[in-house]
């Protein structure tokens, strides 16, 4: 296939889709400040003006501005839509009308009658009717889930499992569509459909054949929802306003096509750069030009959504779809990959003020360029809006050309894929260690039934047994809970548009989770070094504990407590490897809880560190609140000595500081924070959520909603608005600990 | 470990941004001779109370924060650091031995001959003379501040590097006049690199509760941003820097 633009360098892109080799042939990195850098043009203002009003009215209709619930969303079921075509410069929506949300129902058509239910709505009769002859995703999983998981779920000690709706987490190369135009990238699905023929023709050979078809039908699709709007994306993209237009049709597709718990974008500013600096250097736009492409693509990101039930918002609040862009990172070659469009992606915080989406999200390097270091950090400072994630932690397994999906999961990109596992709950299974396998709230036997603890003191090294045995049993059944929910998924509800945007032979991860890590780690520190009594109920059932004396605790930077916490998390990741995996995907780990650690929280009984039932637990990584009493940093070092390398999907930690503590003045406060990241990263913390604010704010936001339409903080893994977060939620966030001193 | 001189410490906070240059880890030294009515910290007086620790063990935690601390250093603070000469001193060697930068937050109220091994061995001392009038400096902290002058003799004599910090506390330490003798002493002061104004605040008014001690400020209000704004104005005139 010929390219046109000879000004581009390398050739391995030319020659195979190769969207790597492209960019590291012919990024320009940038190691200047932030001052070249353009304001908002009249046109953005007002189009973010009307995007502000709209949001606004989605607020005060309950969260939910309009359903179409007659369409079932596909790529090109919806006629185009606008916001004001006299002024959108890059256009796309998911449905003909902004913030009009689809249904999508191939995940499970339960989810979409319970959200319709929820605001409203009646069932189309139509939609119904096809559901009565094509099965979901959900009614799949449901088929094949046995007792024991269906008890695992319902008890809450697996919650959040993708079985309902989309699983997500999964980032399509939206750049391809840019770069090579949708003709070359069909023209190889074919080529590679050609190929696979082999002698024995078994299941996976049948599905790898069948999957591949759908991924070229979904590439015409793309090209004929592209048309509708007016553009030829046959071809390759001509300069950057295309290429940013080709990449968010690729997207747009997507989240048109799947209702995904997290719909990521990737790492697109570095790529998009490359046209940027030759469409400069041409003369073809301004700064100006081009910082107007980015917020008006930006403002559409902002405007993704799905429609989801109440149960779902109250785990993962406030409207999440998880946009996340990878901004930074080093190249392998040593170079750092920095450019201009790093810089305008984070400028968009400006130009259209704070908000949650997209998830922007630094890939951190002390090696980083000073002047781009301190400007994340004067960005964080103003909106708490970033994430911070270490690519010098996160290069050696994933190399440059990875991204994150969701929040914390690192994936190269086209090349892996993640089965979403969401998270079991590791303080439950404590209780139900102690208790032989009862749940601690309802008496029902979950777990085997295995001996009690016996006596009025719990003792460290029985327990400890215990809690191995049961996390033995849990493991396995949630490997195998996972197994199920992805052949479904990948059977009913497969992403044919984002996996078309994905090499034909992937790497796959099962990606586990675990919640409660503060709880057990304490718990299990509070058995050791102080004395635990048991309380029981009338059953013999244990429902609280008495503690007495002190013990350390998580988050003091003391080896005694977090030589405990590094155990657990490679004690448990390896107890899962030992399981089959569907499709030969690899066991991973993460230490996230994203808002659910409230939801977790009310699940579980009173646990032996001294939490009562139903108090939230603390989100990801976090030590409980109130319990690091050493100040942030020690803080930070408990969280970085958790070991990476059972923990691959990442380690979720969420700093809250009052601007005061940070510095006196603005430069010392950047130059602080830098300081703080550089430290923490080179001791190996994976993740970082910055939020500088006071409290005062967060709680008059609480009572005036309407005064802060666009107040965002990063909650773990990912960053919200504010006044989105159910009550419940918003005093957790209030009574987390805020780093502060006087 | 070898053997090492010990200590009592209050507590430690691992990340301090307004406590000296950079980022800073704080130690925060058990016991104080002065009775401060704004004091934040009254949990820090008494002399038997905290922890003890090794000088040693101490630099030992210290240095797990290198890569945090490496450009900012290590603040002894408390309490009152020069109570503790001979710890304060072989803490202040140890970081400097490992490359980390030292100061010392003081009121000075230690005869200089005890306190000078302290302040031989810190990089830079940030020091509250509390009140330029020696009788209103008794009334205030139930000390005079002939030491505290004293100290700061000996840093202009040696080069030390001094920040002065100074609360302005309303009907005590926030009089135009006396901020006029003040500025004008210090302005005769090489060594003063800066002079960081503190508006009195009454966040630490609880602890003086807990511990059961009549807190004499209940009334008084805390500076309007004017007061200190006039203040700041004052300082600056007589051509010393303010910090921030």
């Amino acid at each position: 296939m010929a390219f046109e633009y000879t000004a581009f360098q390398g050739e391995k892109w030319k020659r195979d889709i190769n969207v790597r080799d492209f960019i590291v042939s012919n990024y320009t990195p940038y190691d200047g400040d932030d001052s070249f850098l353009a304001p908002p043009t009249e046109r953005t203002l007002a189009l973010w003006e009307q995007v502000k009003t709209l949001m606004e009215k989605e607020r005060q209709a309950g969260g939910v501005l309009d359903i179409d619930t007659h369409n079932i969303s596909t790529v090109t079921a919806h006629a185009p839509g606008y916001i004001d075509p006299s002024l959108e410069q890059i256009v796309g929506l998911q449905t003909d009308a902004p913030l009009k949300r689809a249904i999508m129902p191939f995940g499970g058509i339960r989810m979409v009658r319970t959200s319709l239910q929820a605001y409203g709505r009646e069932m189309d009769p139509e939609v119904e009717n096809v559901f009565k002859y094509r099965k979901t995703h959900n009614d799949g999983v449901f088929d094949a889930y046995t007792d024991d998981m269906k008890k695992a779920r319902h008890s809450g000690i697996i919650t959040g499992l993708p079985d309902a709706y989309g699983r997500g987490r999964i980032i399509g190369d939206y750049r391809r569509i840019a770069l090579y135009g949708i003709d070359y990238l069909i023209a190889q699905k074919k080529k590679a459909k050609e190929e696979m023929v082999f002698d024995i023709v078994d299941s996976p050979l049948i599905r790898q054949r069948e999957e591949i078809s759908e991924q070229i039908r979904a590439l015409e699709s793309i090209r004929q929802m592209a048309a509708a709007y007016g553009y030829d994306i046959s071809g390759p993209a001509q300069d950057v306003r295309e290429a940013i237009q080709w990449t968010y049709f690729g997207y747009l597709a997507a989240v048109k096509d799947q209702n995904g718990a997290a719909m990521s974008l990737g790492r697109v500013s570095t790529f998009l750069d490359i046209y940027a600096e030759r469409d400069l250097k041409e003369g073809r736009y301004t700064e100006s030009q081009i910082q107007e492409f980015v917020d008006h693509f930006v403002m559409k990101l902002r405007m993704v959504r799905f429609l989801r039930t109440p149960a779902y918002d109250e785990l993962f609040s406030g409207d999440p779809t998880w946009v996340t862009e990878s901004l930074g990172g080093m190249c392998t070659d040593g170079r750092h990959m920095v450019t201009k469009m790093s810089f305008r992606f984070l400028h968009t915080l400006t130009n259209l003020g704070p908000a949650p989406e997209p998830n922007l999200t630094i890939l951190w390097s002390p090696r980083l360029p000073e002047n781009f270091k301190r400007f994340c950090a004067k960005q964080s400072i103003a909106t708490s809006s970033i994430q911070y994630e270490n690519d010098e932690l996160m290069r050696p397994s994933f190399g440059d050309d990875y991204g994150i999906a969701c929040c914390v999961s690192a994936m190269r990109i086209g090349k892996q894929m993640q089965f979403f596992g969401a998270r079991a709950n590791l303080a439950k299974a404590l209780l139900y260690a102690l208790n032989g396998g009862r749940d601690e709230k309802s008496g029902e036997q979950i777990a085997p039934v295995t001996r009690p603890v016996t006596g009025d003191v719990l003792d460290y090294a029985d327990v400890m047994e215990k809690f191995d045995q049961t996390c033995e049993w849990l493991s396995k059944l949630y490997i195998n809970t996972l197994n199920i929910i992805h052949y479904m998924h990948d059977k009913y509800c497969y992403e044919k548009v984002q996996m078309a945007l994905h090499d034909e032979e992937i790497l796959r991860t099962s990606a586990c989770g675990l919640a409660g890590l503060s709880v057990v780690v304490d718990s299990l520190s509070a058995i050791k070094y102080a004395k635990v009594k048991p309380i029981r109920n009338e059953t013999g059932l244990i429902v609280d504990f008495e503690i007495e004396g002190d013990y350390p605790k998580y988050g003091n930077n003391d080896d005694r407590v977090d030589e405990i916490a590094i155990s657990l998390v490679q004690n448990f990741m390896e107890k899962l490897c030992k399981h089959r995996t569907y499709r030969e995907s690899i066991p991973t780990m993460s230490i996230l809880t994203i808002t659910s650690n409230v939801v977790y929280g009310k699940k579980t009984g009173s646990t032996p560190d001294g939490r009562k039932a139903g108090e939230p637990f603390a989100p990801g990584a976090n030590p409980m609140h109130g319990r690091d009493s050493n100040g942030c940093i020690a803080s930070m070092k408990s969280v970085a000595k958790l070991p990476y390398e059972f923990s691959e999907d990442g380690i979720s930690y969420t700093f809250s500081i009052v601007p005061s503590a940070l510095g006196k003045v603005e430069n010392e406060k950047e130059e602080n924070l830098v300081t703080l990241l550089d430290g923490y990263f080179t001791d190996g913390g994976h993740h970082i959520n910055v939020n500088v604010l006071n409290r005062e704010v967060l709680e008059d936001a609480m009572e005036h909603p309407e005064k802060y339409p666009q107040l965002t903080i990063r909650v773990s893994g990912y960053a919200v608005n504010f006044i989105k977060l159910t009550r419940e939620q918003q005093l957790d966030v209030i009574h987390r600990t805020f780093h502060t001193r006087f | 470990m070898a053997e090492s001189i010990t200590g009592r410490i209050h507590s430690l906070e691992s990340f301090g941004a307004v406590d000296g240059p950079g980022v800073r880890f704080v130690v925060f030294m058990q016991g104080c001779p002065l009775r401060c009515r704004f004091c934040h910290n009254p949990d820090t007086w008494a002399t038997r109370d905290g922890e003890e620790i090794s000088a040693a063990a101490l630099v030992q935690k210290i240095l797990g924060y290198k890569n945090f601390i490496k450009k900012g250093g290590v603040t002894l603070s408390g309490g009152e650091p020069l109570l503790q000469p001979a710890f304060a001193a072989e803490v202040l060697r140890l970081c400097r031995e490992n490359g980390l930068h030292t100061a010392v937050d003081t009121s000075g109220c230690i005869p200089l001959k005890t306190a000078k091994p302290v302040i031989d061995a810190a990089d830079m001392l940030l020091l509250d003379i509390k009140d330029i009038d020696t009788e209103d400096a008794k009334n205030l902290t139930g000390r005079g501040n002939e030491d505290a002058l004293e100290i700061l003799r000996y840093c202009e004599q040696i080069g030390r590097r001094v920040w002065i910090r100074h609360v302005l506390l309303p009907g005590y330490t926030l009089q135009a006049e006396k901020l006029e003798r003040l500025a004008a002493f210090l302005s005769g002061f090489t060594c003063i690199e800066k002079v960081e104004l503190l508006p009195f605040h009454k966040m630490g008014e609880y602890k003086w509760e807990e511990l059961g001690e009549a807190y004499t400020l209940a009334d008084t209000p805390v500076p309007t941003l004017e007061e200190v704004e006039a203040a700041r104005e004052i300082i600056r005139r007589h051509g010393l820097s303010l910090h921030q």
